[in-house]
This record gives C-alpha cells, structure tokens and sequence, in this order.
C-alpha cells in the first residue's frame, strides 16, 4: 500500500498520532488568518517555466508581508533529486518530495528561498507531495482551523503517478480526498501546460488530468489549466480577500413570491496600495519614530481669513446655478429620499435590449442563501429559464438600512457547468436617465466617400480581426481577464522588493512575461504578418497637411514604408494640398494685414473671382477697426481707426451694403461705452462720421435726420449713463 | 446623523478617486434659446401624451425648460438667455420690435440659471399671450424683419466673455421653413440678403447657429428654402442635416432634447493597431453618473463660505510641514520610501495610446466583466486622415464576424485592458438612439474578480437543479412578467431628483416640499393581474411546493439559524428581565448609575437600541429613549 501515511488509515489513527493538535500556535491563529502549503514540482519537464513561478510564489509572499503579516507558509518540493521529509522517515516511501520550509509565519526569507528554487532531476510525483503536504498540515493543526488550510499545487502534470500496490489509481485519489474534505483542507491546482506538452505522453496527461478531476469532485478543491506564463502570473490568487456580503435576504418577485439571497461583489478593483505620507523631521536617533504625517483642516471664512471657523459651527451648502443653498444635517434627515432596504424584481425583458456598454460598476453576484434547497432550486429554474428564453431581469435594489439611493440593475444568469455549484446571477448596474448623454454622431455611411473603405480595404480587415485571434479554438483564450495579473500591481511588489534591499533601486523594467499585456504578442503578430503587410498596403494613413507642426508628433510613428505615394487611395488630402498651392501662388490680396489695411481692403472689394471676397472684406475690416479701437493705448489708434472706418463706410456704399455699416457704427458706439472707451465716439462725432443714408444707398433704412442725430443720441446716452 | 452627500450616493466599496469621473469642463457655454412665437407655432399641433394635442411652441418651451433643469444640475457655470421673437411686445436692449427676451429679477438676461428662472420659466405659457403676444413680424408693408432682430439681439446677448473660454451657441427653434416667403420682389431677396449676412457676422464672431426645425403635419421642414444658406450647409453637411421627423410631442421631444446638448469629447487619443500604423480617436464619456455635485462648507451664522486649509503636521515632532514628496509603505518591518516621481514611473506600463492587442469573440466577454463605466470612441481625420476609413473598416468586420477587441489603454493614472465593442447605429422614430462606434469597456484583472460561487459549493453533494417542470413553469412566469419596450435609463433617479427639488424648494423659500413620484418602484397593478399572480402561484407551487411557509426557510441552514436564535433568546429573555426593574423610577431618582451594564442592557435591548459604548452612554441612551 503506497500511501501509507497515518492520517490515512483513519481518522481514530490520526487522532492518536497528534497528541500536540492543540499545539500552542494554532490557537493563536486568528479569524481571517490562513495557513498555505506550496507544493511546487520542479521536476526537468518544469525547468522553462520555474522562473514565472518563483516569481509568482515571491509576489504571494510579498502580499502576505503586508496584508497578513500573521499568515502562515510552507513549501514541499517533488520531482527533487533529494527526499527529505517526515513521512518518508516515519513509514519509507514518498521518495523525491523535499520539505523546503516548515509551516511558520511570513517573512523576509521565505521569499528569497522562493526566488532560487533547486532543477530537480526526476519527474514529480504531485500525489505524493498533496499528500506529505496534508501530514504536515494535520500533524500542525490537527482538525481544527478548518476552511484555513489551503495547498496550492503547481505542475504541469505531465509525469506519471507511481501505481499503487492495491487498488486503482482512482481508488487512492478517492482515499485521500475523504480526510482532506473531513480536515477542511482546501486545494488550488494549477496546472501550466505549455506548448512543449504537446508531444508529451497523451495517455499520462489524460490520467492525471482525470485523478485531478476527482479532486475537484470529492474534496474543496479547484484545478485550473493555463497555457502561457502570463497567465500562470495571474492564475495564483496572491491576495486573500474573506468576502462578505453586500446584501441577504429576499429577493421579491412580487410580495407574495420571494427567493432568498445572498449578493456579493463578484469583481471589485485591487486598488493601488495608498502609500503613507513621510516626513523626515524625527532625528535619525529617535527609533521609535513613525515617520508619519497628519493632515489636518481648517476652515476660515472668506471674509475674515485669520478667523478660523470650529468644525460645529459649520453648515453645509448645496450649489443650485449661482446660490448655495444651506441645510442642516437635521433637515436633510427630514426630507432626504429614504427607500426601504429591499431587493425587487420590475420585470424581465429580452437580454438583447440591455447593452454591454450600459454596465456602470463593478459586478454583484445574486446566489440562492446556502443550505437553502428550495432557494436554491427556484434560482436554478429562474437562471435556466432566463438562459433558454435569452432574458433579463430588472431589478430595483436597497441594499441596506438607510441607503439614500436606489439601484437599478440588470440580472443575467449564470447557469453553473458544475455539480455541486449551484446556479447563480450576475447583477449589473444600470443609469439613470440622468447618467446619459445622448450626444448624436454622423452616420457611418453619410461620411464622405473617400472616408468608406472599398472592397479590398474591408477584405483587408476581414483578414486582419481573423488572424488576430487571442481565442484560437484547441487553445487557450490569451489574456482572459482571470488570469491576466495587474502588470502595475505587479511591477510596482517588485520595486517594493528590490528598494528593501537597496533603497536607491531604480523602477525595475517591466518583465517580458507582463509585456503580453500591455503590447501585443511578438508571436503573434510574426504568425499574422502577411495579414497585416496588406491590411498596411490597403489603407494609407497621412498627416493633415493643414495642421501646424507643434501637433504632428504622430508623424514619428509612420513605418517608411506606408508613406510611399499610394494612388488614388483616399488621396482627397492631396488634392487638398495642390489648392492650398495655387491659392498661395496668387498675389491677389486674401486678408487685410497690419500695414496697409485700407489699400488691402480696396483690393478685396474689388476681387471679382468670388462673390465671397466683398463680405470677407467687410468682415475682416470690421475686426480689424475693432482691433484698433481695442487696443488703443490714449487714443493713439483712432486715427487709424478712423481712416479704416471712412474706408469702410465708402466700399460699404459702393457696393450698396449699407445695413453692413449702419449695423457695425451702432455695435462699435456700443461696444465703446461698454467698455468706457467712450472718447472714441467723441472723437467719431467730432469728425462728422455719419450712418448711412437711404439717399447714399437705396437699401439703407436710415434717413438723413436719423444719420444726423445719430451721434448725438449716444452721447446724451452716455450722460444719462453718468 | 452626519449625512454627507457623497456618501448617501455611494456604495460601501465605491470608488473614491474622482479624476475618472469628473469630466474637466475647460470651457463653459453661452447659450441662447432663439424661439419663434408666430402664430404658426400656436397652430400647428401634433399628437402627445394622453390624446392631448401639443403645440409647436409648447414642444419648444418645454425642451428648453427641461434642459434648463439638466443645466442648473450639471453645468450650472453655463449662462443662458431665453429669446422669443415674431412677440407683439418688445423687450430688447437694442429695442428691435418683435423680439422679447423673458428674464426674471436679480439675473441678466445672458446669466447663469436661477432657480427662479426655472419656476418662472414653467408657466411662461399660461401668461404668454397676455404678457408677450404673437405676432408675426415679417410684413412687406413695414421693413420690420423679426428674424434679422433675433439675430441681432442674440448676436449682441453673446458678446459677453471672449470666444476662446467660452462656447456660443444660438438655438434657433422654429417651423417656418421660409419666413420670408410670404414676400414678394426686391423685398424679399433685400431681406433675405440681410438676414444671411446677419447670420454669418454672428458666425464670424464665433457663435454657432444651430437649427432645430419642426416639421408640420402637412410637409416636412424645407432647409434648403433657406435655412440651409443661413447655416451655411453645403453639399455632404446638407444631406447629414435631417429635419425633426417626429410625428409625436414625444418624439419631437427627445430629438431636440438630443441636439441641444453640445458634443463633448474626452480627449484625443492614439490608437496604434500594429507597429507604425495608428489612427486618431476622440474619446466621448457617453455614460457616467451624476452626483449631487460637491458641497460647500458654509458658516452657519453668517451663511458665508468657509475656506478649507489643509496642512500637514509631522505626527513624531508636531512641526507644520510642506506637502511631502516621499511616501512610505512598511515592508518587512521597515519602512520603503518611494518619491512621486518613482511612483508615477511604476504606473507607466506603457505609451499613453491604445495599443490593439488582438481580437476574440464576443462570447469571450462575460457579463462579469466590468468595473467602470465605458467610454465612447469616434474616430476623427483631424490629424491624420485616412483613420475613418480605417475604423469603418474595422468596426464593420468585427460586426459580421461578430468579434471584439483587446487593447490595452495605458493612461498614466489608470492603464488597464480594455474590450473594444462595435456598436452599430441604431435609429427609431426619435432619432440616433444609438450612434455607430466602439465603446471602450474596462476589463478587470485577476486579482479583482473573486470565486463566490466556488465559496458556496456543495463539496460531496451535487447541488439541487430545476427540473424541467420547474423552468417550464418560470418560462411561463417571464413571458407573463414581460417589459416589453424597456430601454436602460429610462427612470429618473428618485434620490437626485428629490435632492433638486428640495434645494430648489428652499432657493425660492417655499414652504412646502415637493413630492417627487419614484418611478422605480414595481408596477404592482400589473403585477396583480390574474395572469401575473396565476402564474407566480404556479412556478411557486413548482419549487416550493404545497404548505410552504416562510419560517421553512432556515430550516436546512443550521448554521445561521443558530445565531439568530441566539440573539432571539437574548432578546427574549432581556425583555422578561427588563419588566423586573421601574425604569422610570430608577432614573428619576439617578439611580441607573447603581444598575450594572448587563442590567442596563436589559433595557436597551428589549427596546430595540444599541448595546454598544460605555456606561455612561448606555445611561444616556436610556434617558434620551425616555424623553428624560
């Protein structure tokens, strides 16, 4: 009989064997602290991939050194050279498992072990280590601490499992999963199978694969398989977060038809570690010192700034436009909006009229309260009818006492593959119709043409979203978010690690296994090359030829390639170009410049290529008056100002645009008192500027009384102003 | 209670980083309504709510009237003019006929919203005719062009603040497709002429003209008569403009409701799709929550605003301090110094583009899959032409072969990876509802998604399933319970709109507050029809079976039932104990001091209270609980 560890032989045996179960460590074990056992096979099949592992392994450490300092962790190798461990001392066997470190708490040390890892030079044995490994955890802890002990197995299972000398296989998984569920023993499998396991032994990987299965049957136990590195990185949960629950109690129907929940987050954000202020004004003798620093608030009142105002005799105001309305805590607690804590359902409605991008936060998961059969089967027929029929439900929920808000959300099932998890939902939020912008953008297909891609370009593109593929079929989905770790997070555990042995190191580059991430797959895109010289060769991409040059950094990133002349392709920027030229070439006057303004703006007027040019004149000549009127430092510009307008009002007549004049004087007398510069209309006035009239110009409006009391009237305005 | 409003609109485990959400306002709007009071407007009617016919003028008032509201909540730093034009009185600084500007007391007429604008502005109906009239202003008879005056009087309302801080906008609502048609000869192509080229000063001046056109029953609005000239809409523009269709007050509401709001981007992004070929993107936040806005500490004698002044003060040697550069984290027992510049250095992952990163079917993303509102892409040729077609290409093919994209966004606060979704243009009776693009969804990464359902396996049991029965009878169920023409954000927010009702209740210094309806409560009506309860009773009888009673519940769950009815017990027996003492007694001669906590306890559970604190605070809540 291969596995001949005591623990085995039952639970009477186990019990005898542990007379220390209640030893002095485990009661110390608090609430939330857990005890983790690394059972790492570095056989030679594991050699390529140890690096991400040890690398893996550190980074769990780290995490523990600083969220749970008082978590305990072991590490048992297989597939050593070596065998050093209790069991094999105890009943023989087990042979090529090495006991690396001892269950004890976190420390520095720990991690550097993780970090150089011994080749082993046999192919591992992962049975036999899952079950040294639970000696060691029932010899420590004895039955107690259960839900707290957890392996976490890494391999590739590739190496064969020694037969036992009685019974199947299966027999001995069977055996050994029964204490390990009695003990309360969790188990984490994962399993790396790379690119190299493709020509390994069929027969052993299925074998293996099926003795994991039964694991994951019979016992707390998950097995997950991943493919690449990066996503070996992402597989090992390195935080332990207890989850609690956002929510329990009825979920109604109607009120006369509730199912009992639970709601959970089912993703939350791992946040950036928020980082301590530090202050460096302890002396460097005091040890003791926290180095911290407090923040503290004042409040002043705008009026006297020396006079600190105490925290109760402060009000707070709402912004309503321009006011600030005041409200005591007192009142708001009358009037504010109080819903009832409870969880409703609207109605149902096709999956299809919910779109993916109106999900607003991170996701709640509703399940059937545990323990609770018939909760549970109602939630199972609810999910599974929802499935077949492509439903959702709409959900009105509060989901505590007091809450000021109400959400408003979309359940989608999430109909359960596996036996003993029971089906469940997912809860999205949804907006509110203030939360939506309702901003309208043109038609794809009302764009210009030379915008639309032909034939050719969307076969190029076809091409490029099928080879481009990050879910090829047989393989692994790359970068599926559970199992694709935080390349920030990560990097910045690893400076972390490196500044505690040398303060001064510098942010370490980001590994190659994290660059999967962030850039794309070098692989890949080598596999996918011809697609993606000819997606380049159909479309050509240019710079906007009438953009300055403070804006044109992407110019940098064009290949040499794609800027040769492409014919015909989208070229309208080109043709652009070529009238930009011409229009440059010509010596005709374009807009009225600063030295000659006057002769500028009779050249326009008499442009005849464009009807265009005579109110562009007007226009340009009206801002440049403005200008100088503006600008005018003690009226040192209102006989500029004055020629521009006698010019202005002279082309304004001869090209009958008479209203053009009379409207500007008026907007300029105006613009001058509002801004007091009132001494140019005295100065306009003295020098007789009139508005025109109906017998200077057919279309005018103005008589000539009208003209001629113009001025006088903005002036008595004026006086009245004062 | 210290009731903050952040916090009554937050979740427990909310976000409290604010960069996201806050879109950066750089520059603010100058708005003014433009609205044609002709008579035409008054007769011209379509069909709405309730077999009430509604004017043209009312679908106009109350558009402007709702957007002022979006305005005071969201972007109360806009200033606002309201403008009717063909009036039969006046009221105009440049004192032009036929054009009324409505203001209130105590505001400009281009001014920031009030609350009182808002109030007033509601009923502006009931004394229109009485306090503005309408009068159709253009006549050949008498030179006078209203429209030309509007112009004018806006052009001149937004001469306030330089074109370069703020956005200016005039919003021209009519139905009059060809105001000058009733005209004949030199006349009218006089007016025409003016009337253009007033428009285009104002445009020259930097203001927009914007058009929002009601089409009559009896045709549709005719832009190229002579709007289009005045918007100076050419060639592609003109074929983009579409004329409100709608036949319904509703309709016609939402497609004006669409258009008023001005087009804000986020920030133009690069989005390189492999080494050396990137296209331009701008980012739209198309969906994003709003909050009750910040509140401001004011001093409650004065009602004055309070500055906050924060400072740092060294926790070892209590010496004022200047913002530090160095944070810490306490590793290994030691304390790790990191400088901000470090810090922003570890968060750069990456370029600050959008890199593609590939594609995967659309099966691959899981509704579990989010964290944050998405964010909205549109490609632009404005630096680089040729990105359109690019994009077009790209989001048609992932539409047929039904894909999405992977990519990585590496913001320098924020990288993350995210799921490119193509979304095709969706149109009905009131409008774009949906406009073609892609939109950004923020993926989570490992560590943020947690295994609840792994928490709660059965280990050595299989779980119950439905029986087939059972799922027939919830198919039933939900084609009973079915919201037909739901759409996502059709509810107001009870809790915000009750928040704005009261603070404009106490802005005007109403006495009464409003009741707000909470339109997210279930339709119990239709949840008590025969059908409805008949087949709840149905797939209930299914699952639950025959004599269920609520209480069966906790059954089968010793664990919690356990609990519960340990704390059942305690209050039970607090309450028998409770009755032995004569608290009134006790207290009024001071002797609660003498009781022991346990027996103080007895009270306060017994009547439901806090068990928590010290003595004294047991004491205290005991009296306060008595009225003493």
């Amino acid at each position: 009989f291969k596995y001949k560890a005591p623990f085995l032989l039952g639970s009477k045996a186990s019990s005898t064997i542990h007379p220390l179960s209640l030893s002095p460590s485990l009661s110390q074990m608090a609430r939330n602290k857990e005890a983790l056992l690394l059972l790492l096979d570095v056989g030679p099949s594991m050699h390529d991939i140890l690096p991400e592992i040890e690398k893996v392994c550190s980074m769990l450490v780290q995490k523990k050194l600083i969220y749970h300092k008082n978590d305990e962790v072991g590490i048992v190798l297989f597939g050593t050279e070596d065998t050093n461990n209790e069991l094999t001392m105890e009943v023989g066997g087990y042979e090529h498992v090495v006991v690396l470190r001892h269950i004890k708490v976190v420390d520095g040390d720990l991690g550097e072990a993780l970090q150089e890892l011994p080749r082993g030079t046999v192919g591992g044995d992962f049975l036999d280590a899952i079950v040294v490994g639970m000696d060691m955890f029932i010899k420590k802890f004895g039955p107690t601490n259960k839900g707290k002990k957890r392996l976490c197995l890494i391999t590739n299972a590739l190496c064969p499992i020694k037969d036992p000398y009685e019974g199947t296989k299966e027999d001995q998984v069977n055996t050994i999963a029964a204490p390990m569920t009695e003990h309360g023993i969790k188990m984490d499998c994962i399993v790396v199978r790379g690119k190299h396991s493709r020509n390994a032994n069929k027969r052993i990987m299925e074998e293996n694969d099926l003795l994991l299965s039964i694991f994951s049957k019979k016992s707390c136990s998950k097995t997950v398989y991943v493919e690449s590195p990066t996503s070996l990185l992402g597989a090992l949960r390195t935080r332990n977060i207890s989850p609690v629950t956002v929510y329990r109690g009825d979920l109604e129907l109607s009120p006369k038809m509730k199912i009992k929940v639970w709601v959970y987050k089912k993703t939350s954000e791992e946040k950036f570690p928020t980082l301590k202020k530090y202050s460096d004004k302890a002396p460097s003798t005091d040890k003791f010192a926290t180095h911290e620093i407090k923040v503290d608030y004042e409040y002043r009142s705008v009026e006297g700034p020396g006079k600190v105002v105490p925290p109760e005799q402060r009000i707070k105001g709402y912004r309503y436009g321009p006011q600030v309305v005041p409200i005591s805590s007192a009142e708001w607690e009358a009037v504010m909006f109080k819903p009832e804590k409870s969880v409703k359902l609207l109605g149902f409605t096709d999956a299809s009229n919910i779109m993916r991008h109106y999900y607003m936060k991170d996701v709640y998961i509703f399940i059937a309260e545990p323990g609770n059969t018939k909760a549970i089967l109602a939630a199972s027929a609810i999910a599974r009818a929802m499935k077949e029929m492509k439903k959702a439900a709409i959900l009105r929920c509060i989901w505590r006492k007091g809450q000021g808000n109400v959400v408003i959300g979309v359940l989608t099932p999430n109909v359960s593959d596996k036996d003993n998890v029971p089906d469940s939902f997912y809860f999205n939020v949804l907006p509110f119709a203030e939360d939506v912008r309702e901003f309208q953008f043109p038609s794809f297909s009302n764009l210009p043409s030379s915008w639309q891609p032909n034939e050719q370009q969307q076969e190029a593109a076809d091409n490029l979203i099928k080879m481009f593929n990050l879910a090829p079929t047989g393989q692994e989905e790359a970068l599926q978010p559970d199992f694709t770790p935080n390349p920030v997070l990560e990097r910045f555990y690893r400076h972390l690690e490196l500044k505690s042995k040398h303060p001064d190191a510098a942010v370490p580059p980001l590994d190659e296994t994290l660059k999967k991430i962030t850039e794309p797959d070098p692989e890949l895109l080598s596999q996918s090359k011809p697609v993606i010289d000819e997606f380049r060769r159909r479309f050509e991409l240019k710079e906007n030829p009438k953009l300055k040059k403070s804006t044109r950094q992407l110019l940098k990133e064009k290949p040499s390639g794609s800027s040769e002349e492409g014919e015909g392709l989208g070229n309208a920027c080109n043709a652009e170009a070529v009238n930009f030229i011409e229009n440059a070439s010509t010596v005709k006057v374009e807009k009225i410049g600063d030295l000659t303004p006057i002769q500028d703006f009779e050249a326009m007027m008499s442009r005849r290529d464009s009807p265009d040019w005579v109110s562009k004149a007007i226009k340009d000549m009206k801002n440049k008056i403005f200008d100088l009127v503006q600008n005018s430092c003690e009226g040192d510009t209102y006989h500029k100002a004055l020629e521009c307008l006698v010019a202005l009002r002279k082309g304004c007549i001869l090209e009958q645009e008479p209203k053009q004049f009379n409207d500007f004087l008026c907007q300029l007398c105006k613009f001058c008192q509002e801004k007091s510069l009132s001494s140019f209309c005295d100065f306009l006035a003295s020098k007789d500027i009139k508005l025109i009239t109906k017998t200077e110009a057919m279309d005018s409006e103005i008589t000539d009384d009208e003209a001629r009391s113009f001025m006088v009237k903005t002036e008595r305005k004026l006086e009245q102003g004062c | 209670m210290e009731l903050d409003p952040e916090d009554i609109f937050r979740d427990d485990e909310d976000d409290p980083e604010n960069g996201f959400y806050q879109e950066r306002e750089s520059s603010k709007e100058l708005v003014v309504y433009l609205v044609d009071a002709s008579p035409k407007m008054f007769s011209t009617i379509c069909p709405g709510e309730d077999q009430k016919d509604e004017t043209h003028f009312h679908v106009a008032v109350s558009c402007i009237a709702q957007s002022l509201k979006t305005q005071i909540i969201n972007r109360s730093y806009d200033e606002v003019a309201i403008c009717f034009f063909n009036t039969r009185e006046k009221k105009n600084l440049q004192d032009l006929n036929g054009v009324f500007v409505f203001n209130v007391a105590e505001r400009e007429y281009l001014d920031r919203p009030t609350a009182k604008l808002i109030k007033e502005f509601d009923c502006v109906e009931e004394s229109f005719t009485k306090d503005i009239g309408s009068q159709y202003g253009i006549f050949s008879g008498s030179r006078d062009n209203s429209l030309y005056s509007a112009l004018w009087v806006a052009q001149a309302l937004l001469r306030k603040g330089s074109a370069k801080t703020a956005d200016k906008r005039i919003l021209l609502f009519t139905n009059e497709d060809d105001p000058f048609g009733s005209i004949k000869g030199v006349t009218k192509l006089d007016m025409t002429r003016t009337t253009l080229q007033r428009a285009k000063d104002a445009q020259d001046l930097g203001i927009t003209i914007e058009l929002l056109p009601l089409s009559r029953p009896d045709g549709e609005f005719n832009i190229s008569l002579f709007y289009a000239e005045l918007l100076g809409l050419e060639g592609d523009n003109l074929t983009q403009f579409v004329p409100l269709a709608g036949e319904r007050f509703e309709d016609m509401k939402d497609q004006l409701r669409k258009r008023m709001f001005k087009k804000r981007k986020v920030r133009r992004i690069t989005f390189s799709i492999t080494n050396g070929l990137s296209i331009e993107l701008n980012t739209y936040a198309l969906i994003r929550p709003t909050t009750p806005g910040t509140i401001t500490w004011l001093d409650s004698v004065t009602n004055l605003p309070l500055k906050t002044e924060r400072s740092f003060i060294c926790a070892d040697t209590g010496a004022l301090v200047q913002e530090p550069a160095k944070h810490f984290q306490s590793y290994k027992n030691e304390n790790i110094n990191f400088s901000v510049e470090e810090l922003s250095e570890v968060k750069r992952v990456s370029t600050g583009h959008l890199c593609l990163l590939g594609f995967k079917p659309l099966s691959c993303l899981k509704d579990y899959h989010n964290l944050r509102p998405s964010t909205f892409v549109f490609p632009s040729d404005e630096e680089v032409t040729g990105s359109t077609c690019i994009f077009i290409a790209l989001h048609r093919s992932m539409l047929r072969l039904k894909r999405f994209a992977v990519a990585f966004y590496g913001s320098s606060t924020h990288p993350q990876l995210v799921a490119l979704v193509a979304q095709e243009e969706i149109v009905n009776a009131s409008g774009q509802v949906e406009p073609p693009g892609m939109h950004m969804i923020y993926l989570p990464y490992s560590d943020d998604i947690r295994h609840i359902e792994e928490l709660h396996a059965d280990i050595n049991a299989v779980t119950p399933r439905a029986t087939d029965d059972q799922i027939k009878k919830a198919t039933a169920l939900m084609r009973r319970i079915d919201l037909k023409d739901f759409s996502v954000c059709q509810f107001a927010n009870p809790a915000l709109q009750r928040h704005y009702a009261v603070l404009q209740a106490l802005a005007l210094d109403e006495d009464e507050m409003p009741e707000i309806k909470d339109e997210t409560v279930p339709d119990e009506e239709g949840m008590a029809r025969p059908g409805v309860v008949n087949a709840l009773e149905e797939f209930k009888l299914s699952v639950y079976g025959e004599n269920y009673d609520e209480g069966d519940d906790f059954q089968a769950n010793g664990k919690v039932s356990e609990a519960s009815r340990k704390r059942k017990a305690i209050a039970e027996n607090a309450v028998k104990e409770s009755v032995n003492y004569d608290w009134p007694d006790l207290a009024d001669n001071g002797k609660l001091k003498d009781l022991t906590v346990v027996e103080l306890k007895y009270y306060l559970t017994a009547h439901n209270l806090p068990v928590a604190g010290k003595k004294e605070a047991l004491i205290n809540r005991i009296l306060t609980h008595m009225g003493k």
